[in-house]
């Protein structure tokens, strides 16, 4: 059952990531993106990850997607404004887009297919052994990430300040 | 996973979602008749005795009214807002501890839906979903007061998330677990989390009104500078949706903060009556109880829609940032220092 399920979810994670691509208007590309985002969740259940399930489900849909469709609906991109695109720019933009293809295809050709990983504790994803993981063995790169984000959010503060004459 | 289970969970759910929405129902006569009470009028008295059929016949109206979709709207997504603003609303419900296990025979009965051991988070992420029933139908309308309040209500939410998440990682340091079952056994006998955390209770819950949209934070819908806020293009049963799943998450907020900080279904003398009443009766009245507190909640939040008035948007986000926020650090600085001293001595 397991099984049926994720190729479900999985099919359902590529069509949705293709809707994104694929709608015109901008915020629909949004809300397609959170479909997509709620079908990672789904994934994350399925691998017993509960704790992963719902900080993705709160970060990810709850706060992050909310500020996109926040700046997509303040922007109030329309087909009226959307700026011409010429001819020369579509053919362009397709080599540029069979150029990536080319190059990702050729790389994915080259790594050698690499063995299914098994956890020794399949609870691992439950909220006290992640803890226990997260503020034990790998107590310092946690914390150096956590100093990294903050940094983030001064310069990001510092940035909307306006200078002092 | 036997029938027996599926069918308890199943006849369960059902339970919790008519009680849900009758309390919704309900609360809008109740809304009426508080704010009569306060102003000293006598408020809806024509249908029924008391008025207490009042709720039917606005039901009745809402399904009879002219349902009319913006030709400039974007039709589908104008659907999908007020159905996802119901369906969060009403999802919130399942991982709320109603009561303690009732045993028929030797079968152990549980009165909630499912006890996950990230519970907490579950209703955050369940809150921060809320605002999407908002923005998605502001977006469609095509109005511009719509869209501003959608834009309100998302800036709204985002900035009170946060304190909201602050206070509760003070609880959680205190319980020492996110199973909100766990949570509401830990306080049996008086030790109600809000005697702990009296600060993060408040701030706690003036966060709560802000998510519900409720005054003094219903900037959303401020009628004096947005007509009607994000639902100014809607009719019929779809404006009844919104109206009634900002009803519901009042409901849902009550019980939380009842569960959380308040003893959820916990009473005192409850070891003598569960010994006296027996093993059904006695967890029974313990969700009485439970139900008592959530009014209790309910009609504060009534209460204080029509004391004080609505904030100026910049107050609103003063509070949030510079208010809430600040405190809700402190107050996760002081609980961690005190219960590193308590558990050194």
């Amino acid at each position: 059952m397991g099984t049926s399920v994720f190729y479900f979810v999985a099919t359902l994670s590529v069509i949705f990531s293709l809707m994104v691509i694929f709608s015109k208007n901008p915020v629909h590309s949004v809300l397609y993106l959170i479909v997509t985002f709620f079908t990672f969740t789904v994934h994350y259940i399925l691998l017993n990850a509960q704790f992963l399930a719902v900080v993705n489900f709160i970060v990810y849909m709850g706060a992050i997607m909310v500020l996109f469709l926040f700046v997509l609906m303040l922007l109030n991109l329309n087909k009226d404004n959307e700026p011409l695109k010429s001819g020369a720019v579509k053919v362009v933009g397709v080599i540029a887009g069979c150029c990536l293809v080319v190059t990702l295809v050729g790389s994915l050709k080259a790594t050698a297919v690499s063995d299914p990983v098994i956890l020794r504790n399949p609870n691992l994803g439950l909220l006290k052994n992640l803890g226990k993981e997260l503020f034990g063995p790998f107590m310092l790169p946690f914390e150096l990430s956590s100093i990294l984000l903050l940094s983030a959010m001064v310069g990001a503060v510092l940035l909307t300040k306006k200078e002092k004459v | 996973m036997d029938i027996a289970f599926v069918i308890e969970k199943f006849v369960l759910v059902a339970i919790i979602f008519g009680i849900s929405l009758l309390i919704a129902m309900y609360s809008t006569y109740a809304e009426r008749k508080v704010a009569a009470f306060l102003q000293d009028r006598l408020g809806p008295d024509r249908a029924g005795p008391f008025g207490i059929l009042q709720p039917l016949a606005d039901g009745v109206k809402m399904f009879m009214k002219e349902e009319i979709i913006p030709s400039n709207a974007s039709k589908w997504l104008f659907m999908v807002g007020p159905g996802l603003a119901m369906l969060t609303a009403c999802i919130g419900t399942a991982v709320i501890p109603w009561g303690s296990d009732i045993t028929i025979g030797d079968r152990v009965i549980p009165l909630q839906v499912t006890d996950i051991n990230v519970g907490i988070l579950y209703i955050f992420g369940v809150v921060s979903l809320g605002v999407y029933g908002v923005m998605i139908g502001g977006w469609a309308s095509n109005n511009k007061y719509s869209l501003l309040s959608a834009i309100r209500a998302a800036s709204q939410n985002i900035s009170y998330e946060i304190a909201m998440g602050l206070s509760i990682i003070a609880l959680l340091l205190v319980t020492g677990t996110m199973s909100l079952k766990e949570i509401v056994e830990q306080q049996h006998g008086w030790h109600w989390n809000v005697l702990y955390q009296p600060l993060g209770f408040l701030i706690f819950m003036v966060c709560a009104f802000a998510e519900t949209n409720r005054a003094p934070f219903d900037l959303p819908e401020c009628e004096t500078e947005l007509i009607g806020g994000y639902h100014t293009e809607y009719s019929s049963m779809k404006l009844g949706f919104y109206l009634f799943a900002e009803y519901i998450n009042m409901f849902v907020s009550s019980a939380v903060m009842a569960t959380l900080y308040f003893g959820g279904y916990n009473y005192p003398g409850m070891d003598w009556v569960l010994l006296h009443t027996g093993p059904v009766i006695g967890p029974l009245i313990g969700t009485v109880v439970f139900f008592i507190k959530i009014f209790a909640f309910i009609f504060f939040f009534m209460w204080v829609r029509w004391t004080i008035p609505r904030f100026r948007y910049d107050q609103l986000m003063h509070l949030g940032w510079k208010g809430l926020i600040p405190l809700a650090i402190a107050n996760i600085i002081i609980t961690g220092i005190v219960i590193a001293i308590i558990e050194k001595f």
